[in-house]
C-alpha cells in the first residue's frame, strides 16, 4: 500500500473533494432545479413548457449524479456525518428525497400522454421538485452554521436529539431563500442561454428578480453571521495527523466565529466577494443580452456561495449545538488513512474522464431549443 | 434499540429495495438487447433493426426512470435509517457506492440522454457506442453495488480498531476480490438478462399472436429467445455458486435453504420438498434424494454438510468469545492500552460480532445469563421455512424459463413459429415470472443473512439510527402510497406503449398507422 499523503493531508483533500461534488451539484443541477421551480410560471402554455424541458432533456440525468455522487463519497469518507446528517435531518432528507423521486418519472412520462390534466399534474410536480431541494439544501446549510443538537454515546451511536420544526429557525430559512433565489436566477439564466422569445423575456425577468433577492439575502445573512451567529472553534484535539472519534476533542462557541478562517486566511474572503460581484456583473449581463458571459458569471457565483458557507465552517462540517466537543470535523469524522488514499486515486482518474463525456454531450446537444425543434424531435422528445 | 425501530426500519429496508429490483433488471437486460438489436443495424443498415432499437429503447425508458428514482432512496437510505451500519462500516462500505457513481452511474446516466436525443445529431457508429456506454455503466453500477452486498455477506479485507470503534479496511484488493462478489454478480447480471429477454420475447409473441407488425416482431423474438437461452443457462450453471462454502454465515443460509436441521454425512442427500418445523427443528413430510446436496453444496461426495443444530453449537462457543471480546474491548476503551490488554482483544475480536449479538437481551452483554445466551443463538439461525420455499419456488421457475428460452429458440431458428402458437401464449404469459424469482432470490439473500447486517460483525438491531417509530410510519407510508401511485403510473405507460407497439415512433411503417403517400 503506497501512501502519496500523510493522513493529515488527506482529510483536507476530502474536504475538498466532497466540496468540488457539491459545488459540481450546484452548478450543474442547480440550474435543471431553477427551471423545475419556473416552469409553471415562465411556461405558460404545452409548447413553452416542452421547450424549458427540452432545454435539459438529454442532461439532467448526468447533473442529478453529482448530487448522489456527493452523498457516496460523504459515505466513503465521512461516515460519521453520512450517519449524523441523513438519520438527525430524517424529516427533511425524507421530504427531499420524495421531491427528487419526481424528477425521472416527471420528465420521462409527462409528454407521453397528451391529455392537459395528465401534463399539468407533472409540471406541477416537477415544480416540487426544483422547489424543496433547493429551500432544502439551503436551510441544511443554515442549520450547520448554527449548529445541530447530537450527542454520541460510548459506542459511538449518534443521538439527534432535535425536532424538524426546529430546522425551520428563522436564519435556516433566510439561508433557504438564498438558494432558492440563486437557483431561481441560475435557471433563468441558462434559460436565456438556451431558449428565444416569450421563454427566454420571463426567463431573463426571473433571473433579475432571483439575482435582486439573492444579493439581498446573502448580505444579510452574512451580517447575521458576523453578528448575531455564535461560531465554533476548537480548543483541543489530539493530532491531526491520528486517527480519533470526535468526542475526544474541546470546542468552544465564540461570537463571530465563523469569521475566524476569513481574518486568519484572508484569500478565502474571495468567495463572498466572488458572490456578490459575480451575481452583479452576471445581473447586467443578462440584462444587456450578453447571455453567454452572464451564464458564466452565474455559475461562478453558484459556487462562491457554496464555497462561502464551506470557507467559514470549515474545519468543521457538522458542528452540535448541544455537545459541542461532539461536533463533526474533517479532523475526526473521516474514514481510515487507508480508504481515504485508496479513494483518493478514483478522483483524478475519473472525474476529468466525467467532465471530457459530460462536455462532449453538450456539445452535441447545443443550440437554441425551440417548438419548432421540439416538434421535429418526434415523439421522444420531453 | 427499540425493536418497533428495528422492525419498521428493516421493513421499510426490504420495501424499497426489493421495489428498487422490480425496476433494476429491464435496465440491466434490455441495455444489452438495445446494443444488439443497434448493432445488427449499424452492420446491415436495415431499417427494421434501427426502429427496433428505438421502439424496446422507448420502453426501457420508461423502466429507466422508475430504476433511476427508487435508486436516490437506497442511496440515502443507509444513512437515514441504517446510521450505526453507517458509522460501524462505511470505512469499507461505503467505498464501493462512491466508486458506483464516479465509474458507473455518471457513465450511464449521461449517456442515456443522448441515446433517447442524440439519434439524428451523431453518426450511426457514434451513437451505437452511446447505446454501449449505457449498457456498460449500468452493469459496472451493478458490479460495485453487488461488491458491497457481497461485504455484507462475507465481510473480508477488513478489522476492528477500537481507536475509532468501527470496522476499516485492510485490503482493498480482498474487498474487490470478495469470493462471494464475483458468482453474486454473474447470477444477478444474468437474471436482469433473462427478465429482459422475456419481456422482449413476450411483448413480440403478443404482436404475433395479433398477426401484426410481423417481420418487427419476429426479429425482436429471436434475438430476446437467443439472448435468453443464453442468460438462463448462465444464471443456472454459472449463477448461484454464490459461495456455498465460504463463511459461517453462508453455511447457515445452506442449513435453512435445505431446511437441514442435522448435519448430513456424506454423501449428503437433497431436501426436495417438506415442511421445516422451526420449532421442532425438524421438516415434516420430507423427500429427500440421495447424494444431490452434497455435490451441490460441496461439489464433491465425501465432504459432510453441516446441519442448523450443529452449527447452533457453534455459534454457542463464539458468543461466548465474544462475550470476552466485549470485555477486552471495555478494558481499551476505560483506557488501558497496555500489549497485553490489545493481544487479549485482538485474539477474540473475529467473535466480537457474536456477543454484540447479546445487546438484544443485555446492554452490558457480559453480565449475560444462560437463558440470554440462549435466547441470542437461537436468534443466529432465521427463519427458515421462508427461505426454503423461496429457493424453491426460484429453482422452479429457472427451469421453467429454461425451457421457455430453449423451445422458443428452436422453434423460431426453425422458422415454425406459424405453426407454434403454444409457444407465443406461454412467452406472453411468463413476462411477471423472472420479476418473481428475482425477488424471491433476494430475499433467500437477504432474509438468509439474518439476524446480522454484516455476517457476524454487526448484528441487525445495532444497526439502526436512533429515529423515532413515528418518523418511521411518517417516511413508511409515504413509500408506500407514494410508490404505489408511482407503480400504477409505470404500468399503465408500460402497457399503453407496449399495446400501441412501434407504431409509437410515428414512422408511417407500423400497425394502424396511414402508409405515406
Amino acid at each position: 500500500m503506497i501512501y502519496l499523503f500523510d493522513y493529515a493531508t488527506l482529510k483536507v483533500i476530502w474536504w475538498a473533494v466532497v466540496g468540488l461534488l457539491l459545488v459540481g451539484f450546484a452548478i450543474l443541477d442547480g440550474w435543471d432545479l431553477g427551471i423545475g421551480v419556473l416552469l409553471p410560471f415562465v411556461g405558460r402554455t404545452d409548447g413553452e413548457r416542452r421547450v424549458m424541458l427540452n432545454s435539459v432533456g438529454p442532461t439532467w440525468e448526468g447533473n442529478q449524479v453529482w448530487f448522489i455522487t456527493a452523498g457516496g463519497a460523504t459515505f466513503a469518507a465521512w461516515p460519521l456525518v453520512y450517519a449524523t446528517g441523513f438519520s438527525g435531518f430524517y424529516v427533511a432528507l425524507i421530504i427531499v428525497l420524495f421531491a427528487l423521486i419526481l424528477r425521472p418519472v416527471g420528465f420521462d412520462y409527462r409528454s407521453k400522454i397528451a391529455d392537459p390534466r395528465w401534463r399539468n399534474a407533472w409540471d406541477w410536480g416537477l415544480f416540487i421538485n426544483g422547489l424543496v431541494p433547493s429551500l432544502v439544501f439551503g436551510v441544511a446549510f443554515g442549520n450547520l452554521l448554527l449548529g445541530v443538537p447530537f450527542h454520541f454515546d460510548a459506542d459511538q451511536r449518534v443521538f439527534y436529539t432535535g425536532s424538524f420544526f426546529e430546522l425551520l429557525n428563522p436564519f435556516a430559512l433566510l439561508a433557504g431563500a438564498v438558494s432558492l433565489a440563486m437557483l431561481v436566477m441560475h435557471g433563468g439564466v441558462y434559460l436565456q442561454l438556451r431558449t428565444e422569445g416569450a421563454v427566454q423575456a420571463r426567463a431573463i425577468v426571473a433571473a433579475r428578480l432571483g439575482g435582486i433577492v439573492l444579493l439581498a439575502t446573502f448580505v444579510a445573512a452574512g451580517l447575521w453571521i458576523a453578528k448575531g451567529i455564535d461560531g465554533y472553534q476548537i480548543v483541543s484535539m489530539p493530532p491531526a495527523d491520528s486517527a480519533f472519534m470526535p468526542v475526544a476533542k474541546t470546542v468552544e462557541r465564540l461570537p463571530s466565529g465563523w469569521l475566524h478562517n476569513y481574518s486568519k486566511h484572508p484569500w478565502t474572503a474571495i468567495a463572498p466577494l466572488a458572490a456578490v460581484g459575480a451575481t452583479v456583473l452576471a445581473l447586467i449581463l443578462s440584462a444587456m443580452s450578453r447571455a453567454l458571459p452572464a451564464f458564466i458569471l452565474s455559475c461562478i457565483a453558484v459556487a462562491s456561495v457554496v464555497l462561502t458557507a464551506g470557507f467559514a465552517l470549515f474545519p468543521f462540517i457538522m458542528p452540535s449545538s448541544s455537545t459541542p466537543g461532539h461536533s463533526l470535523t474533517v479532523w475526526d469524522s473521516v474514514s481510515s488513512h487507508k480508504t481515504l488514499q485508496v479513494m483518493f486515486w478514483s478522483v483524478p482518474i475519473f472525474v476529468p474522464i466525467i467532465i471530457v463525456y459530460t462536455s462532449w454531450v453538450y456539445r452535441v446537444m447545443r443550440g437554441t431549443m425551440t417548438e419548432e425543434r421540439v416538434r421535429d424531435g418526434g415523439p421522444s422528445m420531453y | 434499540m427499540d425493536a418497533d425501530v428495528v422492525a419498521l426500519s428493516r421493513l421499510q429496508f426490504a420495501v424499497t429495495a426489493l421495489y428498487h429490483f422490480l425496476f433494476v433488471p429491464l435496465t440491466l437486460g434490455l441495455s444489452w438487447i438495445l446494443v444488439i438489436m443497434e448493432s445488427v443495424y449499424v452492420m446491415t443498415g436495415r431499417q427494421v433493426y434501427k426502429d427496433m432499437t428505438k421502439f424496446w429503447g422507448k420502453l426501457f425508458g420508461i423502466n429507466f426512470a422508475m430504476g433511476v428514482a427508487t435508486g436516490i432512496t437506497m442511496e440515502f437510505q443507509f444513512g437515514t435509517n441504517w446510521a450505526y451500519f453507517s458509522h460501524y462500516v462505511g470505512d469499507i462500505f461505503g467505498t464501493p457506492l462512491a466508486l458506483e457513481g464516479l465509474m458507473a452511474f455518471f457513465l450511464e446516466a449521461t449517456f442515456v440522454g443522448l441515446f433517447f436525443f442524440g439519434w439524428d445529431r451523431i453518426g450511426k457508429v457514434q451513437h451505437l457506442l452511446v447505446t454501449f456506454l449505457v449498457a456498460l455503466g449500468s452493469n459496472l453500477s451493478a458490479l460495485w453495488i453487488l461488491i458491497a452486498n457481497a461485504w455484507m455477506q462475507n465481510p473480508v479485507g477488513a478489522e476492528f480498531n477500537p481507536d475509532t470503534m468501527r470496522m476499516e479496511l485492510t485490503s482493498f484488493t480482498d474487498l474487490i476480490f470478495n469470493p462471494i462478489a464475483g458468482p453474486k454478480f454473474v447470477h444477478t447480471l444474468a437474471a436482469g438478462y433473462v427478465a429482459a429477454s422475456m419481456f422482449v420475447l413476450g411483448i413480440s409473441s403478443y404482436y404475433l399472436l395479433k398477426l401484426r407488425d410481423m417481420s418487427f416482431a419476429v426479429r425482436s423474438f429471436a434475438v430476446a429467445a437467443g439472448f435468453g437461452v443464453a442468460s438462463v443457462l448462465s444464471v443456472l450453471v454459472l449463477g448461484d455458486e454464490s459461495g456455498y462454502t465460504t463463511g459461517d454465515v453462508q453455511k447457515v443460509k445452506l442449513a435453512a435453504i435445505e431446511a437441514e436441521w442435522e448435519t448430513e454425512h456424506p454423501p449428503a442427500s437433497f431436501t426436495a420438498f417438506g415442511f421445516p418445523d422451526q420449532d421442532e427443528q425438524k421438516t415434516r413430510y420430507a423427500i429427500k434424494i440421495p447424494w444431490l446436496m452434497g455435490i451441490i453444496a460441496t461439489r464433491s461426495v465425501d465432504t459432510p454438510v453441516i446441519g442448523i443444530k450443529e452449527l447452533k453449537k457453534h455459534h454457542e462457543e463464539r458468543i461466548r468469545n465474544g462475550m470476552k471480546a466485549y470485555a477486552a474491548l471495555q478494558k481499551i476503551k476505560s483506557g488501558d492500552r497496555s500489549p497485553a490488554a490489545i493481544h487479549d482483544f485482538d485474539l477474540l475480536k473475529g467473535d466480537l460480532g457474536y456477543g454484540l449479538l447479546l445487546k438484544k437481551y443485555t446492554p452490558a452483554v457480559v453480565d449475560a445469563t444462560p437463558e440470554q445466551i440462549r435466547a441470542a443463538v437461537d436468534d443466529t439461525i432465521p427463519r427458515v421455512a421462508p427461505i426454503f420455499w423461496s429457493f424453491r419456488i426460484m429453482v422452479a421457475l429457472g427451469m421453467w424459463f429454461l425451457f421457455v428460452f430453449g423451445a422458443a429458440f428452436v422453434i423460431v431458428a426453425r422458422r415454425r413459429l406459424a405453426n407454434n402458437q403454444w409457444i407465443l401464449r406461454l412467452a406472453l404469459y411468463s413476462i411477471p415470472l423472472p420479476w418473481v424469482a428475482m425477488e424471491l432470490g433476494w430475499i433467500v439473500a437477504e432474509y438468509g443473512r439474518q439476524p446480522w447486517t454484516i455476517s457476524e460483525v454487526l448484528p441487525t438491531h445495532l444497526s439502526v439510527s436512533s429515529v423515532t417509530t413515528g418518523q418511521l410510519l411518517f417516511s413508511l407510508g409515504g413509500f408506500v402510497v407514494f410508490y404505489t401511485a408511482l407503480l400504477i403510473v409505470d404500468l399503465y405507460l408500460m402497457f399503453k406503449y407496449a399495446r400501441i407497439g412501434p407504431s409509437s415512433l410515428a414512422t408511417g411503417r407500423y400497425h394502424d398507422e396511414v402508409q405515406p403517400a
